[in-house]
C-alpha cells in the first residue's frame, strides 16, 4: 500500500515537471531581439515580416540601420511599408539585390506566423512579466 | 512499473526555467514566430549554425556580442554610405546614484563600436553626465539603457554586467 502511494506520487510529479516543460517550451523560442513587423501585412494578406537582430549584427554594426538609416529604436516604430523599400529607404538600402536580396523574394522576410503582432520577442521585460504575446 | 524518482525531470525544470535547455537557438520552424507553411523555412539561416561559432554566454542570444566584435569572430560592416563616419570615444562614465546597488560603469567605448554618438545623444541621454535622470522602473519599461538592454543588447536580467563598481571602490566620473 506504502509502495503504492510513492509511485503514485513519482508518477504525480514526473506528469506536473512535464506539463510544465511542456508549456514552458511552447512560450520560449524566438530569437533573443528578433523582431515581428507586421504594420500592415496582415491586412495585405501577406505573413508578417521577421527581423532577425542576430542575423543582422553578425554583418552590420548597430550605427548603420539605427544611425544611417534612421530606423528608430522602437518595434512599429518606423513607417516602413513596401514602397519606401523600394525606392531604397529602410530595409532597401540593403535590401536592393546589391547588399542584400531584393524585393521580389517576399517570403524570405515576409515569413512570420499570421497574426502575430508587432513587437520585438524574448525582451526582459516579456520574460519578467508576461508570457510571449501572439 | 516502477517509476525512478523524479529528479531528472526537475532537474531539466530548473534548467529550463534558467534559459540553459530548449530555449536556446530554436529551428525557425519551432520557433513560434516564423510560419512553419512558410516556404523558406529551410533556405533561411538557423539561429543555431551561425551562434554555435560565437564566444558564449548565458543569456540572450546566448553570444558575447562584444567579445566576438573584438576577438574577430565576426566582422560586422560599419557603414554603406560613403559619407558616414565612426566616432569612437573611450570614456568611462561612473554612475554612483544606485541606492544600495553597486554603481554602475558606463564604458563609451563598447558602446561606440557598435553605435553612433548620434543614437543616445542627446535623445536617450544629455551630454552631461548626472544630467538624465533614470531609474529601473523605467529601464525595464524601454526608457534609456532598456532601448536596447533587455531588447536586444543583453538582457536586464544580467545585472552586475552594468552595477559591477563596488559602492566603497572606484569613485568619479
Amino acid at each position: 500500500m506504502l509502495k503504492k502511494r510513492t509511485n503514485l506520487r513519482r508518477r504525480l510529479a514526473w506528469m506536473i515537471s512535464a506539463g510544465a516543460l511542456a508549456v514552458l517550451s511552447g512560450q520560449a523560442g524566438a530569437e533573443y531581439g528578433d523582431v515581428v513587423i507586421n504594420n500592415y501585412s496582415d491586412q495585405a494578406g501577406m505573413r508578417p515580416a521577421v527581423f532577425p537582430h542576430w542575423f543582422h549584427r553578425i554583418r552590420f554594426r548597430c550605427k548603420v540601420c539605427h544611425a544611417d538609416l534612421g530606423f528608430k529604436f522602437q518595434a512599429g516604430g518606423n513607417d516602413i511599408t513596401m514602397l519606401k523599400i523600394i525606392d531604397g529607404e529602410y530595409c532597401g538600402a540593403c535590401h536592393n539585390g546589391d547588399v542584400a536580396w531584393s524585393v521580389e523574394n517576399c517570403d524570405l522576410c515576409h515569413s512570420g506566423k499570421p497574426g502575430t503582432k508587432t513587437q520585438v520577442h524574448e525582451s526582459t521585460l516579456q520574460k519578467l512579466v508576461a508570457p510571449a504575446g501572439k | 512499473m516502477k517509476l525512478p524518482k523524479p529528479r531528472l525531470s526537475l532537474a531539466l525544470l530548473s534548467a529550463l526555467l534558467a534559459g540553459t535547455v530548449g530555449a536556446q537557438w530554436l529551428p525557425l520552424g519551432k520557433d513560434q514566430v516564423h510560419d512553419p507553411q512558410s516556404p523558406v523555412i529551410d533556405i533561411l539561416q538557423a539561429p543555431g549554425e551561425a551562434l554555435s561559432q560565437l564566444p558564449p554566454d548565458d543569456a540572450g542570444n546566448h553570444v558575447r556580442w562584444v567579445d566576438a566584435l573584438r576577438g574577430g569572430y565576426i566582422q560586422p560592416r560599419s557603414t554603406i554610405f560613403d559619407n558616414t563616419q565612426v566616432r569612437l570615444l573611450d570614456q568611462d562614465i561612473v554612475m554612483r546614484n544606485t541606492g544600495s546597488a553597486a554603481y554602475v560603469r558606463f564604458p563609451h567605448r563598447v558602446h561606440t563600436e557598435w553605435l553612433d554618438c548620434s543614437n543616445c545623444h542627446d535623445y536617450l541621454f544629455q551630454r552631461k553626465a548626472g544630467a538624465t535622470r533614470m531609474n529601473m522602473l523605467g529601464i525595464l519599461s524601454g526608457e534609456a539603457c532598456g532601448r536596447c538592454h533587455g531588447a536586444v543588447a543583453f538582457p536586464l536580467t544580467d545585472c552586475k554586467r552594468c552595477h559591477s563598481v563596488p559602492a566603497d571602490g572606484q569613485v568619479g566620473q
